[in-house]
């Protein structure tokens, strides 16, 4: 057996190294979020994460691949609806998260013969992290990653003033079609971990303790990543050693870590 | 006209079927200041968004000149809170160097602020700040949404002088929309009354005879800013001392550039 092998056949070390990959893109995209307030919106699409899931078992498609399309697609339909103003944001997004939820959990109970950790879902499974799973998350990472990289300086302008954005020739609404990508497939490789209803958790806290130290926006996103590590390292050992669920156990350092910063950082004020 | 940065012809937009702009002519070429000026409601912002190209036209036409390069000046530059950004950053994203960058702080008056916050700015400083990002574009064409918000009355002056100095110097068209009347007097060359349609148009000195004028704003404003403007022949800069008047419509004199 080989280092790797043996390391990677540790499942908490498979665990760590995943939940790591997740910090590593949560951060930055976790930026986005609170910078264009759409807390409320990865929590929905979080939620769709679960139709997602149960689609795919309905006609057999890969998990991760049924997860982004519900995603993507439930992204598509939000802005559309958005756009005729009929209803509020919130109560849009109100509404389609919980429904998305809820039919994916009636779905799933109609397929008696599909086995699934409702709870591991729900709140994450440290167990069932597979080397597939590792290979998914350091992908989309490195996918998700890349892509920020391409486009930071149109979607940092767009974040900005968009309308400022627009005149300058950024193309505001692909940018905002990429970003929900992104943030798609990122739900789709962070559910192993911290489960759907968490998931907006990881985005958002560590982003919302780094803003307390950060200068500028690239370091606030380095911050980030740093604190997410923080939160998925101290979260598993956590769990790991209490035996506590996984995906509660790293929002709960996560929040404890923003406690700390919060409550003794001088604010950078930036 | 052949040389225009942008023309609108019969340009209308409707919300809900009400005309917000009605049948709008009107030509931006190099070296004019043209200013919009109307009551609340009348369609102003909504205009400039056309031109901008933010906003599509029910009918009509906006045609731009090609390779048009606008400077734009947005009404605010609302931060979110959460989104830590400093002058220097800001100025950068405009994909300029840091050199042209640097350059059009300098020109605006406000490169000492490059390491400040845009958050700590004040409400005239970050006009200035927005000034020098559509600056640095060296545009064709500079389009301005009441860039004299939130700035002190001596401030207002200097800004609207710098906006003229930077026509001169960057051979731009100009077109804002603006409240200060008193001061846009002085400063424009050629004012359009918006009430969703142009009600009137022409110079300063003459609009404020124009009876559709009277009608929109009524005899006192019409009347102070005839008054105004026949007595001003100087300016205050920064610190309020007066300037005598070179380059502006002093006392009788009435020839513009």
């Amino acid at each position: 057996m080989t280092i790797i092998d043996s390391v990677l056949g540790d499942f908490f070390w498979r665990a760590l190294l995943g939940g790591l990959g997740v910090a590593l893109v949560a951060g930055p995209l976790g930026c986005f979020v609170v910078w264009r307030r759409m807390a409320y919106f990865g929590d929905t699409l979080a939620h769709s994460a679960l139709l997602g899931i149960a689609l795919s078992f309905l006609i057999s498609v890969p998990l991760n691949l049924g997860v982004i399309i519900t995603c993507v697609t439930i992204a598509i339909a939000l802005v559309l609806l958005s756009r005729t103003r009929a209803l509020a944001t919130d109560t849009l997004l109100g509404i389609l998260a919980h429904s998305a939820l809820a039919i994916g959990l009636v779905t799933l109970s109609f397929m008696p013969d599909v086995r699934v950790d409702l709870t591991g879902l729900l709140f994450g499974d440290l167990l069932a992290m597979s080397r597939q799973d590792l290979i998914w998350i350091y992908g989309g990472a490195a996918f998700v990653l890349a892509l920020l990289a391409v486009l930071w300086r149109g979607l940092l302008m767009s974040t900005i003033h968009e309308e400022l954005a627009r005149v300058e020739g950024v193309p505001v609404e692909r940018l905002r079609l990429a970003l929900m990508l992104m943030f798609s497939l990122v739900i789709a490789v962070a559910m192993k971990i911290v489960g759907v209803l968490l998931i907006t958790a990881l985005l958002i806290i560590p982003a919302a303790t780094a803003r307390r130290l950060a200068r500028n926006p690239e370091h606030m996103m380095a911050l980030a990543v740093i604190f997410g590590v923080i939160a998925v390292t101290g979260g598993l050992s956590l769990s790991w050693h209490l035996d506590t669920p996984a995906g509660p156990s790293v929002v709960v350092t996560a929040f404890l870590t923003f406690l700390v910063v919060y409550g003794t950082a001088r604010n950078a004020s930036h | 006209m052949p040389d225009s940065l942008v023309q609108l012809k019969q340009l209308t937009v409707q919300f809900d079927d009400r005309p917000v702009v009605d049948r709008v002519d009107l030509s931006v070429r190099r070296g004019d200041i043209i200013t919009i000026i109307g009551p609340n409601g009348a369609g102003k912002t909504t205009l400039i968004k056309a031109i901008l190209g933010l906003q599509r036209a029910s009918s009509g036409q906006v045609s731009r000149a090609s390779r048009l390069v606008i400077g734009y000046v947005p009404q605010h530059l609302t931060l979110e809170a959460t989104l830590p950004l400093s002058v220097r950053r800001f100025m950068l994203l405009s994909g300029r160097t840091a050199r042209e960058c640097e350059a059009a702080l300098e020109r605006t008056g406000v490169r000492h602020l490059q390491e400040a916050s845009v958050h700590h700015l004040s409400g005239g400083e970050k006009q200035r700040l927005l000034l020098a990002r559509a600056l640095a574009r060296r545009p064709d064409l500079l389009v301005l949404d009441e860039p004299a918000q939130g700035v002190d009355i001596n401030g207002q002056a200097a800004l609207y002088e710098l906006i003229r100095e930077l026509r001169d110097e960057l051979d731009c068209g100009v077109i804002m929309i603006s409240h200060d009347l008193h001061l846009v007097m002085a400063a424009t060359d050629k004012v359009i009354c918006l009430n969703q349609h142009v009600c009137c148009s022409g110079y300063p000195a003459d609009i404020s005879h124009d009876p559709a004028f009277i009608e929109t704003f009524g005899h006192q404003v019409a009347e102070s800013l005839a008054v105004y403007h026949h007595r001003h022949n100087h300016r205050h800069n920064l610190h309020g001392d007066v300037v005598t008047s070179t380059g502006l419509h002093g006392a009788g004199d009435h020839d513009h550039h």
